[in-house]
């Protein structure tokens, strides 16, 4: 604004003072000496600036541009394809992962079956061993029970025989004793016997 | 007289006279900074479109800087209608900026702050937009001087107004240019004819002033450059996209 308003002052005082001016003290500027050759050159050096510009630089210019800005959308799409290819990658391999894992669960629960019928099974073999050992050993023991009793029986009849032949030097009908014997025993035995 | 303000305007004749018919048009002072202007916009240019990299470098980022600049204003002020005008303005902006940067180195021309340059160059775009106008409308045109919306008692007058601001257009552009660049270069030269007269006790408070003053006049020669620029640009609009 202020140099605006000196600019016209001074045009002013250069139109006033010396009105088309004189080498000195007016305004060059108005002096029409050299205007036909100011003219003259500008017009050549404008004219050949513009066509160097236009025909030489400008279209080299935008051709770099062009080129970059196609080179940066040419590398922004190959971005955006890594970036999708990557994505598809990262979900495979959460598949992947998802599908490991499913797997190391059915295999786990699968194993935990076998391994719990396994056991199972072999449980049930030993319990069916075990009362059969026991049912075994039980009617063993019954077969000895029985025998015991016999064999408890005989002796029983051997020993009274023997103590009665030492005591009264008699000998005793076998039968007589043992049915006394036997006798006896069922009575006191009875109370061994389940 | 080193201590007129006015001597640095001074065109005088360098090398030998040349003559056209009775016209002289001899090489001045003003000639070769015209030439100087140009040439260091060319070699600036050459440089910053020798290497194509995709990564600039610093010239060829000023060079490419500088394109999209003019042609974002074109295209904002002109619309894309201007497309086929850029060159023109690239180099009428460019001109005229390097014309007034040079000048603002010491004891150098500066060739804008004569006005029958800057006539020139407004009259011939005044001519160009004109003529431009007319071919792609035709007599319509003319309707640029009907602003649209007015009532009809005051149309005389506005049609009146509208053709006396059309035509004192290329002297408002011409004369804003010049009388800008000449009056900064004035009061340079004015403030440091202050500094010698003071002297060694007076003279900082003009020196202060002065180094102001120059930093004022490198925006100031910027400006002018992107108003000439614009205004061209915005007078094209008028002839390319008629609104009224």
């Amino acid at each position: 604004m202020l140099t605006r308003l000196i600019s016209y002052l001074v045009i002013f005082i250069g139109i006033t003072t010396n009105s088309f001016g004189a080498e000195e003290g007016g305004m060059p500027q108005l002096n029409p000496e050299y205007w036909i050759s100011q003219i003259f050159w500008l017009i050549i050096v404008f004219a050949s600036l513009y066509i160097v510009l236009s025909q030489i630089i400008l279209p080299k210019i935008s051709e770099s541009l062009e080129t970059r800005k196609s080179q940066v959308l040419q590398h922004l799409e190959q971005a955006e394809k890594f970036k999708e290819e990557s994505e598809k990658k990262i979900q495979e391999y959460d598949n992947i992962l998802n599908e490991a894992k499913n797997q190391a669960r059915k295999i786990m629960n699968e194993s935990r079956k076998k391994i719990n019928q396994n056991i199972s099974e072999k449980k049930n073999q030993i319990n069916k061993e075990i009362e059969k050992e026991i049912y075994a050993a039980e009617e063993e023991i019954k077969i000895l029970k029985k025998n015991s009793i016999n064999n408890i029986n005989k002796i029983a009849i051997e020993t009274s025989t023997e103590i009665v032949k030492s005591i009264m030097e008699v000998e005793l009908n076998k039968s007589s004793i043992s049915t006394i014997v036997k006798d006896v025993s069922k009575k006191k035995i009875e109370k061994y016997l389940w | 007289m080193a201590t007129n303000p006015m001597h640095q305007f001074n065109v005088h004749r360098i090398g030998p006279e040349i003559k056209l018919g009775n016209l002289d048009i001899s090489f001045t002072n003003a000639s070769l900074f015209m030439v100087i202007s140009s040439l260091t916009i060319l070699i600036l240019f050459f440089i910053g479109t020798r290497k194509k990299s995709i990564i600039p470098t610093k010239v060829q980022l000023l060079a490419e800087l500088s394109f999209t600049f003019i042609s974002k204003m074109i295209n904002d002020t002109a619309g894309s209608k201007a497309k086929p005008y850029f060159a023109f303005i690239f180099s009428l902006f460019m001109f005229v900026l390097f014309c007034n940067m040079l000048g603002m180195i010491p004891y150098s021309f500066t060739v804008t702050s004569h006005i029958i340059v800057t006539f020139i160059l407004a009259s011939f775009i005044f001519v160009g937009v004109t003529i431009i106008g007319f071919v792609k409308h035709g007599l319509s045109y003319l309707k640029l001087f009907v602003p649209a919306g007015v009532p009809i008692i005051l149309l005389p007058l506005i049609v009146v107004i509208e053709i006396i601001s059309y035509l004192s257009r290329p002297i408002s552009l011409s004369v804003r240019l010049f009388a800008n660049m000449m009056a900064g270069h004035t009061m340079l030269k004015v403030f440091g004819g202050f500094v010698i007269s003071l002297g060694l006790i007076g003279g900082w408070l003009p020196l202060s002033f002065s180094v102001a003053l120059t930093g004022l006049e490198i925006l100031v020669a910027f400006l002018q450059a992107y108003v000439f620029a614009i205004l061209t640009c915005i007078y094209l609009n008028d002839a390319l996209n008629l609104h009224h």
